[in-house]
């Protein structure tokens, strides 16, 4: 509105609301990002305070050396893209699920934001109990159901842990994929699929050709925030084992750096590449599918 | 004929209840009951193997010890105060912004559009040293305003983002009728377009709540002692000296989780518009 109308006064009103917001962004969130960066080309050690000099891009040199940074990222990656995929999967078919018209529809989509709801933290505390290799429900259901001989300890053997975590986090992020994906299959108009009828589709047709394409721009936007929020997973592993058992990634890293080491300038390095990463990630996301759906306008 | 079709019908419906609903229905409730289940055991009953599905007789102690012994009402105190600032503060900034992104055109908008976004994607971790070391200069560490300040940042682009979209479903004719009134473009959006907007503000206002209420790598770090410590800090560091009271712990995991849940339920609707808005214009 207000097109061809543009005074000075209402030019003068939109600085005006939008500065105290901008003010924060700048000051709290842009001008520490800057900070970060300078922080990464130093030698910076809290211990030392007195040895703090320039490095220039020797922490980062030192990053690809450090077997310790690249088994992090290889678990960050790893955990990343199964949990994201997990996700996606598990989160698709309780979409369709719920967008089927039947009796208790509102409660089932009731039930599924109950994981969304609760912090993270709590569910992984919730997980950490189910998982006990002492009194752990989840030993008790599977060696019933004479899946294991034994209890086993999930968070404590390395490479069952890792997928344990998994386990938990898709349990709490699953439901947001789905209603995004709920939300995407609703505005799928009938007539489409009444056509496909005509056609002779079946239903397995009728999926692969109606919806997965008209499906598309919410699989794509679902995916680029949870791929995002996925590899920079933090509350969930330092409850379930604190980085053990393989399991560190690379924020839980970068934070023992920070407050374990008190190890600044390095651990600033790691949290450029983090950041680095993560606009890497979404460039790939916007690049290769930004035109097909428009995220901004 | 015509039979067997309807015995069939009713079968397929029988499985997809049983096959799909119960499943899901049953995965996404289980650790909620789980946890209730175990905060009403008796310590003994809770290392019991195999465990008891469910409690044998309902105990009540570890609800009161929760409190009694771990004083678990300052940190629902602390929550409290440090999400309830952040909402309001981050509501009054993001409607101001999100109105003059859905309605004024000006130039820089979409630069700050993209700027917006950009910020509730990059990884906080990366900005964790430098806050730190602010607000240890300021002696805010341990403080309220040391959370809220950093919280109030991060909910921004969220609440801006919710608000410019529902400004953008409001007909802009009312203002505009508003301004052919004589009404100053201010008027015209506190008067006509923000209580047309209240739905919205509500929506934002949750979901910057429950992102406030639930954050714990700042307040893991930002919090020393149990007088600032939010809900998400004490649950993860709640331990006895050498082991971890489960009972206690699935008390107050019960106590913080239920009134959440149910927040969410009666505004179920609200939350999904709110977590959809933008995401999914076709």
């Amino acid at each position: 509105m207000f097109r061809g109308t543009l005074t000075a006064s209402q030019r003068r009103l939109a600085f005006g609301l939008v500065l105290p917001a901008l003010f924060v962004i700048l000051f709290i969130n842009i001008y520490p990002l800057f900070q970060s960066f300078i922080l990464s080309l130093q030698e910076y050690n809290a211990k030392f305070p007195a040895q703090r000099h320039y490095v220039w891009f020797g922490n980062y040199l030192k990053l690809f050396r450090d077997p310790e940074y690249l088994a992090a990222l290889r678990t960050t990656f790893f955990f990343t893209f199964v949990s994201v995929a997990l996700e996606l999967f598990l989160g698709l078919g309780a979409a369709l699920i719920m967008n089927r018209p039947f009796f208790g529809r509102g409660l089932v989509r009731a039930a599924v934001l109950i994981p969304w709801a609760i912090p993270t933290v709590i569910s992984a505390r919730m997980w950490e109990w189910m998982y006990n290799d002492q009194f752990g429900v989840i030993n008790d259901i599977l060696m019933h159901l004479h899946l294991i001989p034994e209890p086993i300890p999930w968070l404590g053997r390395p490479g069952v842990a890792l997928w344990a975590i998994i386990i938990a986090d898709v349990w709490k992020t699953m439901p947001f994929m789905a209603l995004l994906l709920l939300a995407g299959l609703q505005v799928i108009p009938e007539e489409l699929y009444e056509a496909a009828v005509i056609d002779g589709a079946g239903t397995f047709k009728r999926f692969w050709y109606v919806t997965l394409p008209l499906l598309r721009p919410a699989i794509l936007v679902s995916l680029i925030f949870r791929t995002i929020d996925a590899f920079r997973v933090f509350d969930v592993v330092f409850v379930l084992t604190g980085g053990a058992s393989g399991t560190k990634t690379l924020v839980v890293l970068n934070r023992e750096v920070f407050f374990s080491f008190l190890n600044y300038g390095y651990g600033s390095a790691i949290s450029v590449t983090i950041f680095a990463f993560i606009f890497l990630i979404s460039l790939a996301y916007i690049k290769g599918f930004g035109r097909k759906w428009r995220l901004i306008e | 004929m015509r039979r067997g079709f309807r015995i069939r019908k009713a079968l397929r419906r029988l499985g997809f209840y049983l096959f799909a609903v119960v499943p899901l229905v049953a995965v996404c409730s289980f650790p909620l009951y789980w946890s209730i289940n175990t905060s009403l055991k008796t310590h003994n009953e809770i290392i019991l193997w195999p465990p008891t599905w469910f409690p044998r007789k309902i105990y009540f102690e570890n609800y009161i010890s929760v409190f009694s012994a771990h004083h678990f009402e300052r940190n629902l105190l602390n929550s409290a105060i440090v999400a309830g600032v952040t909402t309001a503060a981050a509501l009054a900034l993001g409607v101001l912004c999100a109105y003059a992104l859905a309605r004024l055109r000006f130039p820089g908008r979409m630069a700050l559009m993209v700027l917006i976004l950009m910020m509730s994607m990059f990884p906080r971790i990366s900005i964790l040293i430098p806050l730190f070391l602010m607000m240890r200069g300021l002696h805010w560490l341990n403080t309220y305003q040391g959370l809220i300040v950093p919280y109030i940042s991060f909910s921004l682009p969220l609440a801006i983002w919710i608000m410019t979209s529902f400004f953008r479903g409001i007909p802009s004719e009312l203002e505009e009728a508003a301004l052919v009134d004589g009404a100053t473009p201010l008027q015209a959006m506190v008067r006509v377009v923000l209580p047309l907007a209240a739905p919205g503000l509500v929506t934002a206002g949750l979901l910057v709540f429950i992102a406030a209420w639930n954050e714990f790598l700042f307040a893991l770090n930002f919090t020393f002692d149990d007088t600032t410590r939010t809900v998400p800090v004490a649950i993860a560091l709640f331990s006895r000296q050498f082991e971890i009271p489960w009972g206690e712990l699935n008390a107050a995991t019960v106590i913080v989780t239920v009134p959440l849940v149910l927040l969410v339920l009666i505004f179920q609707r609200r939350i999904i518009a709110g977590l959809t808005a933008g995401a999914v214009k076709g």
